[in-house]
C-alpha cells in the first residue's frame, strides 16, 4: 500500500466532525477556560514581567511582540493534542473508530473527519484568545480578524502531522516523544518569543525549512501588526503544501494501522 | 421463485503474516436463517465476521453479501448490515440516547426518523429508563442490549453478532436470546459466533464448526449430534475390563481421563448390555449435546 494514495472521501466526513463537535459542546464551559486563561498567564509573566527588561523588540513592546506568538502556539497546541491524545484515546481505548466503520463510513472518512475537527479546535481556540489579547490593545484590527480563517489552515497542518504520530506510535506514553522533540522546540525556536534573526544562520534555515510554527508565526504576526509583505506568500504556500502532504500521509498510515 | 443467498463465500482466505486465519472456507447463508460459527479461540470465526462486515479485506476467494462483492461495494453492504462486535464499543462520551442518535447519523437517517426508531428500539431492548444515563453506568447485560439496539438502528436485513452473550449472567443471556428469536421472526437473517454450545443449539438453524481456519462440519445442530455422536452418551468408569468389553463389541467410545464415553443411539440397550456383560460399578446415560460434537471434532487440548 502506498503512503500517498489519494483517499476516497465522501460527504460522510462531516458525520465524524459532528460527533466530535457534539462531545465538545457537552463540556463547553470546561473547554473554554484554557484558551481564555492561557494568554493571560503568558502576557502577565512574559509580556509584563519579562517585558520590563525589554524596551522594544523590532520596534514594538515585548507584549505586542509575543501576542501573535501566543495565538500561533494555541493554534498548534489545540489541533496537535486533539489529534494525538484525543484521537488515540478514541481509536485505541474507546474503539470509537471501530464502531463507526461498521456503518457506511470508511476509515478514510473517519480520519479525515478527525483532522477537520482538529483544525476546527485550532479555530475555536484562536477565536477565544483573540478578544482577550485585543482587550489589551496588543493587535491591529480588522487585519487580525483574518487570523480566524487562517487558523483552519494552520490547525490542519498540525492535526495532520499529529495524526501521523498517532498512526505509528506503539502506545500512548510514546506520545511524549513528539511533544518533547517536536512541539517544545517549535514553541521556543519559531520566532515566538525572540526574533529568529538572533539565532545562528543554520538554525534559522532549519526553522524555515522544517518547523511549521515558524510560518504560522510569520503570518499571524504580520496580521496582528497589520504589516503585510510579499514573503508571506511563501509561508502560506509552505503551510498549504505541508497540509496536503501530511493530510494524505496520515490517512494512509492510519489505514495501514487499522485495516488488517 | 429465485432465491438469492444473503452471503456466499467461496474458498475465502485471509492470513496475517505467516498465520493463515481463514483457510479457504466456503459457505452460504440463506435469507431468514440463523447461522452459527462455532470453534475454539483462534479458529478464524471473528476474522470471517470482519470480512463479511467489509472492515477486513480478504486475501483470496470470493465473498458476496447481498449479491455484492465486499471489495467493491463496502458502503452499500454496510448500509444493510447490523453489527454487534465482540467488544462493546459504545461511545463513553455520550448517553444511551445520544449513542443511538450519533449512530443514526452515520446511516444518513433524518432526525425525525431516528427519534422514532430510537424510542422503539429502547423499548425493544428494555432500556427506556436508562435513556439519559451515560453508558459507563450500565451493567454488562444492558451494555450488550444497547449494542444490539445500535446494530438495529438502520433496520438491517442481516445482523452479525460476534459472541453476543459473552460474560452475561443467565438472566441477561436468556433475555438476549429472546430478542434474537423475535428478530428472526421478523425476518432478519442472523449470523453469529459463539463459544456456548447450548446457545448455538438453541438459536441456530444451521451452523459450521471451525478450527485452524477451516470448516470441519456444517449442518443442523440435531443432525450433527446424530451423525457424530448418536442421540445419547453412556458414561462409565475407565477400567481395563470395560475397554476390553467395548472392543469386543466394536462400540464407538472415547476415553477421557478416568471416564469412558460411549456414543450410542440406543442407550437402553447399551446400558443393559454393559451391566450384564461387564461388571460395572457406575454407569450413567444422558442425551448427547452439541458440546460432545464440538469436543469430538476439535479435541480437548486447551487453546490459548
Amino acid at each position: 500500500m502506498s503512503y500517498f494514495q489519494i483517499p476516497r472521501l465522501s460527504y460522510r466526513v462531516t458525520k465524524v466532525w459532528l460527533r466530535n463537535k457534539d462531545v465538545f459542546m457537552k463540556t463547553l464551559k470546561l473547554n473554554f477556560l484554557p484558551p481564555f486563561l492561557e494568554p493571560l498567564l503568558y502576557l502577565f509573566a512574559l509580556g509584563f514581567g519579562l517585558g520590563m527588561f525589554v524596551e522594544t523588540i523590532e520596534g514594538v513592546s515585548y507584549a505586542r511582540f509575543i501576542a501573535p506568538a501566543l495565538v500561533s502556539v494555541t493554534i498548534m497546541y489545540a489541533s496537535f493534542f486533539e489529534c494525538t491524545y484525543g484521537s488515540y484515546v478514541r481509536m485505541y481505548y474507546q474503539k470509537t473508530f471501530d464502531a463507526i466503520i461498521a456503518t457506511p463510513l470508511s476509515i478514510e472518512d473517519v480520519i479525515a473527519g478527525e483532522l477537520l475537527w482538529g483544525a476546527t479546535r485550532s479555530c475555536i481556540n484562536a477565536c477565544i484568545m483573540l478578544p482577550v489579547i485585543a482587550a489589551f490593545g496588543l493587535i491591529e484590527l480588522p487585519h487580525s480578524l483574518l487570523i480566524i480563517p487562517f487558523s483552519l489552515l494552520g490547525g490542519l497542518v498540525f492535526a495532520s502531522i499529529a495524526m501521523c504520530f498517532t498512526a505509528i506510535i506503539p502506545n500512548i506514553n510514546s506520545l511524549s516523544y513528539p511533544t518533547t522533540l517536536f512541539i517544545t522546540p517549535m514553541f521556543l525556536f519559531s520566532g515566538t518569543f525572540f526574533p529568529l534573526s538572533v539565532l545562528p544562520e543554520p538554525i534559522q534555515y532549519f526553522a524555515f525549512a522544517l518547523l511549521p510554527l515558524t510560518h504560522v508565526v510569520n503570518i499571524v504576526r504580520a496580521l496582528t501588526f497589520a504589516d503585510l509583505n510579499q514573503f508571506l506568500i511563501f509561508d502560506f504556500l509552505w503551510l498549504f503544501i505541508a497540509s496536503l502532504i501530511f493530510f494524505v500521509l496520515s490517512i494512509n498510515l492510519m489505514k495501514r494501522r487499522l485495516i488488517v | 421463485m429465485f432465491i438469492v443467498s444473503i452471503i456466499v463465500a467461496e474458498k475465502l482466505q485471509k492470513s496475517f503474516g505467516k498465520l493463515i486465519a481463514v483457510d479457504g472456507v466456503s459457505f452460504t447463508v440463506e435469507e431468514g436463517e440463523v447461522f452459527g460459527f462455532l470453534g475454539p479461540n483462534g479458529a478464524g470465526k471473528t476474522t470471517a465476521m470482519k470480512m463479511i462486515q467489509c472492515v477486513s479485506p480478504k486475501n483470496a476467494g470470493r465473498l458476496l453479501v447481498f449479491d455484492m462483492e465486499v471489495d467493491t461495494h463496502p458502503r452499500e453492504i454496510k448500509k444493510l448490515l447490523g453489527v454487534v462486535p465482540q467488544e462493546n464499543n459504545l461511545d463513553p462520551d455520550f448517553t444511551v440516547y445520544e449513542n443511538l442518535l450519533a449512530y443514526s447519523r452515520y446511516f444518513d437517517m433524518s432526525r425525525q426518523d431516528a427519534e422514532r426508531i430510537i424510542d422503539e428500539l429502547l423499548e425493544f431492548v428494555q432500556l427506556e429508563e436508562k435513556k439519559e444515563k451515560m453508558t459507563e453506568s450500565l451493567s454488562g447485560g444492558m451494555k450488550r442490549r444497547l449494542v444490539l439496539a445500535r446494530a438495529l438502528i438502520n433496520r438491517p436485513q442481516l445482523l452479525i453478532l460476534d459472541e453476543p452473550t459473552v460474560g452475561l449472567d443467565p438472566q441477561a443471556r436468556h433475555l438476549m436470546w429472546d430478542k434474537l428469536k423475535s428478530l428472526k421472526l421478523q425476518g432478519v437473517t442472523i449470523v453469529l459466533t459463539t463459544h456456548y454450545l447450548e446457545e448455538a443449539a438453541y438459536l441456530c438453524d444451521r451452523l459450521v464448526v471451525m478450527d485452524h481456519g477451516r470448516i470441519l462440519v456444517e449442518g443442523k445442530p440435531d443432525e450433527l449430534i446424530r451423525k457424530y455422536i448418536g442421540t445419547d452418551i453412556v458414561e462409565a468408569e475407565n477400567e481395563p475390563i470395560v475397554i476390553a468389553c467395548l472392543e469386543k463389541n466394536n462400540a464407538m467410545y472415547e476415553v477421557i481421563g478416568d471416564m469412558i464415553q460411549i456414543y450410542t443411539s440406543d442407550p437402553q440397550k447399551t446400558t443393559d448390555y454393559l451391566l450384564k456383560e461387564c461388571t460395572l460399578r457406575k454407569i450413567t446415560a444422558r442425551s448427547a449435546t452439541l458440546e460432545d460434537v464440538f469436543l469430538k471434532l476439535t479435541g480437548r487440548k486447551l487453546r490459548e
